[in-house]
């Protein structure tokens, strides 16, 4: 039994980055863009979340509030960064696929780069420690699973219901899926199809950074090349298997985190089980996923993956 | 509108393009107090200076033409190949495993064995993938891309354990590499005292046969309507399913050729890093050599200069050599962009319209 | 927002790469004008609208609001000066609501973090009852008819507080009942606000409008009180010159059944029958019209016969063989032609040259290609040829076939498909969006396959094209034929009224 419940500690917690990313590439699909160079995002996001606490401390000990800034700064450059992939897709109309791997390079070099260069080697910083919630942790099991969590678990878990209601209940959320759908009958209203693209993707990157922070700073507590490995674009298939909702894509991204604490767990137990096999598994699922997933063309938002041009002649 | 503003509009993109990348590349030099012509110089003239280093230049360039041939291929079925560094590293293993059985065939049938193992291997890990888009709809983009870690998981767990080398064993060292392979499955060393080797004729052989597929075959012909137009393909009677299926195929087939090409011609045993990004800077070969064989060459060339000239900048001018991929993903982004740009009629005609008027007045 | 009284568009001019689409445009509507705006496709008549809301910017001109001049950089700008256009693809996003989509441009209904629901439904409310328009407000889009949906946007630009109503081709699509009813609608609420619609239906125009103005090739050709004119006047002036469009009054011996469909039905993606126990029979020689409100099964029957879409149940035979199973390829190889409904994304790969376009299903003929190597010398001949036979203008074959105008595009599609001598061809809305000049050349080429043997099931929205080329007329409804009744003894009320499923059998 001890198994279960060290997976499904570990999944909750695991579950944060993939959970936030892809609520963010959710508000892009929305809008009708995808953007692939996510996996990127979260490489620079994690990058600068370990970057200001060092360059704050020099090396040295660190107040607690520049593990904040990190964060925030984590999200700021992610924003920043979608705001850059919005001017290669929605200016230049750039096919988003390609794009977005170009992005993905492009951002993950930096990131290695300028750790080299500002950091370098394998530092581990202290980052963000877990909080006991008062009460509810001493509950036997479920307090473990559900109450001793890092702050920013129980943030990214608010996130769905907000996102869920900024989508559907607000003005800007509605925007975002007119202008998704079918981008034209938007314009048509007077609602600036491009730039509700471009704050969409300016949300989504933000959430993508933050994301990439919480690894660096939360979960594994320092900075390498390939530590995001494939989470980005695991994000990026949640979206289409959530079906572009924020509760679907919460259960996804719960499912597959357990996939990837199933691997330590493993270990844990001393089971002899090729590791390879269990590092595979999260990605094995997500290829099932999305070839199992059915209907899914059916709830798309109708726009994704084309530009919006008004004087093109329908 | 006459057609020299349109050779003007399009050469004034290209120029603009370049600009764009090197003062892009040049803000990430600032950032890490780098000093940027020195930098450039170093990366694009550096590898020029010796013979054994231009070699090295040629020996990048082989699995970058080869891999950007295959992806090719794909791209013009409408396909996006982004796993060929995992069906690299497949086409590594079943090339070494044939090479291990079987070198004592003789040669050239044992070179020509390994490379055909090569490119089933690669082909099996591109066909998951084909036939995921073809009956399943499943975008390629997010299929290869998992394919890649998981390619890499099989890889480590292979070199580990069922191919792993006997002497590492006895040894107890536990490296993660294969049993050196014998002599007569190396490609021969063209030039003494460098690692070029044969596979260059390979390549030139592959970039024929991929010029003459698909221009002039009614195979090609299909494949590329499939890509430019899928519903009026279908419209038209081809068989688009088969045409993104196939095109996986060879694209794999062709990243795993590269992988057995490196093994013997290179490595000559199968080790940890060998594909090393070959997969993504294959991609960025083969959009910037235009998706064709004659650019795709040159392309390979100027690349393997970056790679090798990236190597040298960290111990020359300090620059990490992540600054590659940096470079490759702006050459990317400036590329698409270029590209969509050249062909909006609209904005050419605004241009024209304003040169027109600025004269008029 | 006071009412608008008079509107004036003046000297507008507009380009786009390669054409001029407005040249010195000048039109005036006062209170209580019905205006109508004539024209071929391609005249410049959406072009004319859409500069009026703001969707595009006229190269030089001006607009003039009860005198005043305005300038419109966007639609907010005409909204905010009481212009409001249902356009003639609706601007209503299919999985929001009607009230989520009325939402989406009421402005005043956005507080900071919440729309203001209960706003929107009781302006909806109160827009229904002042114009006699009730639209259910929870509805979805997708689940109401083209009629209803119509509704809706009038509905919205109302809403969004229009003074002054633009209609583009409201009757597209809408049965002859459906034409009657927003008629009497529109004469209403004419007292209310002035209104301009495109259309080329010179029956609406007659009924409905007291002003017309008839645009050729981007000019004002003529202007003046609907009352002083009769159709053929304005058909005329519409094209510019007597059009005489080929009909089919040839009698003829019709040979055997060519393609034949049993019971057929098909389901569609959201679950009901798309095809309804579909029978039809079509002989050699034979023009079959089919009639019919555009999304009541055409596209599946088309998709069905070509194999482009598998029946669920039911038998097709072509030239006695079943093909209900067979791929693509093999219907085409058996002598199937097919002109598809979108010329550009069905019919063309527009990135290929004319050239390689004319040889898209025979590229694996002996002619075409030995041994699977090209023949690229055949592919030029064979395109040499065609452009001459089929009045194809272009500079020179190389050039990609999705640079050519719409009617060219057309023409190559044709080519191809009668230079392939097919026992049959599915032609779909074969001229929609072409000007007069390329219709009557297809019209033509049509009448001479006929001629030839070539049994043509022709699927149309115009019931014009249908009874001029038809030898017989089915009527489709709801994926099932109505009816066949031969061409000159059916009247357009008989049809009308199948179209919209009253079946008097």
């Amino acid at each position: 039994m001890d198994f279960v419940f060290n997976i499904l500690a570990l999944g909750i917690p695991f579950s944060v980055a993939l959970l936030l990313a892809s609520l963010g590439e959710m508000f892009n699909q929305r809008s009708g863009i995808f953007n692939l160079g996510c996996e990127g995002i979260m490489a620079m996001g994690a990058f600068i979340g370990i970057l200001v606490p060092y360059a704050a401390g020099h090396g040295g000990p660190t107040p607690e509030i520049f593990n904040l800034f990190g964060i925030l700064a984590g999200a700021l450059v992610g924003a920043l960064l979608g705001l850059v992939f919005g001017l290669v897709v929605i200016t230049f109309k750039a096919k988003q696929g390609i794009a977005g791997i170009g992005m993905q390079l492009f951002c993950v070099g930096t990131a290695g780069t300028l750790f080299r260069h500002f950091v370098g080697g394998t530092q581990s910083v202290p980052g963000i420690g877990n909080l006991d919630i008062p009460i509810l942790s001493e509950i036997p099991i479920l307090g473990s699973i559900l109450f001793s969590h890092n702050i920013l678990v129980y943030i990214a878990f608010l996130f769905v219901p907000i996102s869920a209601y900024i989508l559907f209940k607000t003005p800007w959320g509605l925007r975002v899926r007119a202008v998704g759908t079918y981008p034209r009958a938007a314009d048509s209203l007077g609602i600036n199809v491009n730039r509700v693209r471009f704050q969409a993707l300016a949300v989504g990157g933000a959430l993508a950074g933050l994301a990439g922070a919480y690894l660096s700073l939360c979960q594994a507590k320092m900075f390498s090349d390939e530590m995001i490995a494939g989470r980005g674009f695991i994000a990026v298939a949640l979206v289409y298997f959530g079906h572009w909702s924020p509760v679907k894509i919460m259960w996804g991204a719960l499912l597959f985190s357990l996939a990837q604490s199933f691997q330590l767990a493993i270990q844990g137990q001393g089971i002899n089980f090729p590791y390879e096999f269990a590092v595979m598994l999260p990605y094995v699922l997500v290829i099932l996923t999305l070839a199992f997933s059915r209907d899914k063309k059916k709830q798309a938002p109708a726009a994704l993956g084309i530009p919006f041009d008004r004087e093109k002649r329908i | 509108m006459n057609r020299q503003f349109k050779i003007l509009y399009k050469t004034s993109i290209i120029i603009l393009a370049i600009l764009a990348t090197l003062l892009i590349g040049s803000v990430i030099l600032i950032t890490i107090d780098a000093e940027i012509f020195r930098t450039y110089l170093v990366i694009l003239t550096e590898p020029l200076k010796t013979k054994i280093q231009f070699t090295e230049v040629l020996i990048r360039a082989i699995p970058l033409s080869i891999i950007a041939l295959g992806i090719t291929v794909a791209y013009r079925a409408g396909i996006i190949n982004i796993g060929a560094e995992g069906q690299m590293a497949i086409g590594i293993l079943t090339s070494t495993a044939a090479a291990l059985a079987f070198y004592n065939v003789p040669r050239p049938f044992n070179i020509i064995i390994i490379v055909l193992a090569g490119a089933l291997g690669g082909g099996i890990w591109g066909f998951i993938p084909g036939i995921l888009k073809a009956k399943l709809k499943v975008s390629e983009l997010l299929s290869t891309v998992m394919l890649n870690y998981i390619a890499a998981q099989v890889y480590t767990f292979f070199l580990r354990g069922p191919m792993i080398d006997p002497a590492e064993l006895t040894l107890g060292s536990g490296t993660p590499q294969s049993m050196r392979l014998e002599k007569s499955v190396w490609l021969e060393r063209l030039i003494k005292g460098t690692r070029l080797h044969t596979g260059i004729f390979i390549v030139i052989l592959l970039a024929i046969l991929i010029y003459v597929l698909l221009w002039k075959t009614s195979f090609g012909y299909k494949l590329r309507a499939a890509g430019a137009s899928s519903k009026a393909a279908k419209y038209g009677g081809i068989k688009v399913a088969f045409f993104i299926t196939i095109s996986m195929v060879i694209s794999g087939a062709f990243a795993g050729i590269a992988g057995g090409v490196e093994v013997i011609g290179v490595h000559h045993r199968a080790i940890e890093g060998i594909t090393g990004g070959y997969g993504f800077s294959g991609l960025v070969v083969a959009l910037f050599g235009g998706l064709h064989p004659a650019g795709i060459l040159p392309a390979s060339f100027f690349f393997g200069l970056l790679l090798v000239g990236a190597d040298m900048t960290q111990r020359i001018v300090g620059v990490p050599a992540n600054m590659v991929q940096v470079l490759e993903g702006i050459i990317i982004l400036v590329i698409v962009s270029a590209q969509q740009v050249m062909n909006d009629k609209y904005l050419m005609d605004k241009i024209w319209k304003k040169i027109n008027t600025k004269e008029a007045n | 927002m006071s009412k608008i009284t008079s509107l004036r568009m003046e000297n507008i001019t507009k380009t786009f790469p390669g054409m001029k689409a407005l040249d010195k445009v000048t039109i005036e509507v006062n209170e209580g004008e019905i205006f109508a705006l004539v024209g071929e496709n391609g005249a410049g008549k959406t072009t004319l609208m859409n500069v009026l809301m703001g969707l595009y910017q006229s190269d030089s001109g001006c607009i003039l609001l009860n005198g005043q001049k305005v300038c419109f950089s966007s639609p907010n700008d005409s909204f905010g000066c009481g212009l409001g256009m249902v356009h003639q693809r609706y601007m209503l996003v299919p999985n929001l609501t009607v009230k989520e989509n009325i939402a989406l441009g009421l402005k005043k209904a956005w507080k900071k973090v919440k729309i203001d629901m209960d706003f929107v439904v009781s302006k909806i409310k109160e827009i229904g009852d002042k114009y006699d328009l009730v639209v259910d407000p929870d509805a979805y889009i997708w689940q109401l008819s083209v009629g209803e949906q119509q509704k809706v946007e009038l509905v919205k630009t109302l809403c969004l507080g229009a003074k002054f109503l633009i209609l583009d081709e409201p009757t597209s699509a809408l049965t002859p009942q459906e034409i009657d009813e927003l008629i009497q609608l529109l004469k209403t609420m004419n007292k209310k606000l002035p209104i301009i619609f495109i259309s080329h239906k010179l029956k609406e125009v007659k009924d409905l409008s007291n002003k017309i103005a008839i645009l050729r090739h981007g000019k004002i050709v003529f202007y003046g009180k609907t009352s002083d004119y009769s159709s053929s006047d304005i058909a005329a002036l519409m094209t510019g010159r007597e059009v005489k469009m080929p009909e089919n009054n040839e009698e003829k011996e019709f040979g055997d059944y060519v393609l034949e469909l049993k019971n057929v039905n098909v389901k569609s993606i959201r679950g009901f029958l798309a095809l309804n126990d579909l029978n039809l029979k079509i002989r050699a020689g034979e023009i079959m019209g089919l009639a019919g409100v555009s999304g009541n099964g055409q596209l599946e029957l088309a998709q069905i016969i070509n194999g482009l879409r598998k029946v669920n149940s039911g038998e097709i035979l072509f030239l006695n063989d079943h093909i209900e199973k067979l791929h693509p390829i093999d219907i085409i190889n058996k002598g199937m032609g097919y002109i598809p409904e979108d010329r550009n994304t069905e019919g063309i790969v527009p990135s290929f040259s004319i050239k390689e376009n004319l040889v898209l299903k025979d590229i694996e003929t002996e002619k075409f290609s030995k041994h699977k190597i090209i023949n690229y010398k055949a592919i030029n001949t064979n395109a040499d040829e065609l452009k001459e036979q089929f009045d194809i203008r272009c500079v020179n074959t190389s050039l990609s076939a999705g640079s050519l105008s719409g009617g060219n595009i057309q023409k190559v599609i044709l080519a191809r498909e009668i230079a392939r001598k097919p026992k049959f061809l599915v032609a779909v809305y074969p001229t929609r969006g072409l000007d007069m000049g390329a219709a009557q050349f297809i019209h033509s080429k049509l009448l001479e396959m006929r001629q030839n043997g070539v049994g043509i099931l022709l699927i149309s929205e115009e019931l014009d094209e249908i009874f001029n080329l038809s030898d017989n007329i089915a009527v489709i409804f709801k994926g099932h034929i109505q009816t066949v009744l031969p061409a000159k003894k059916a009247t357009r009320r008989d049809i009308g009224m199948l179209m919209a499923g009253v079946n008097n059998e």
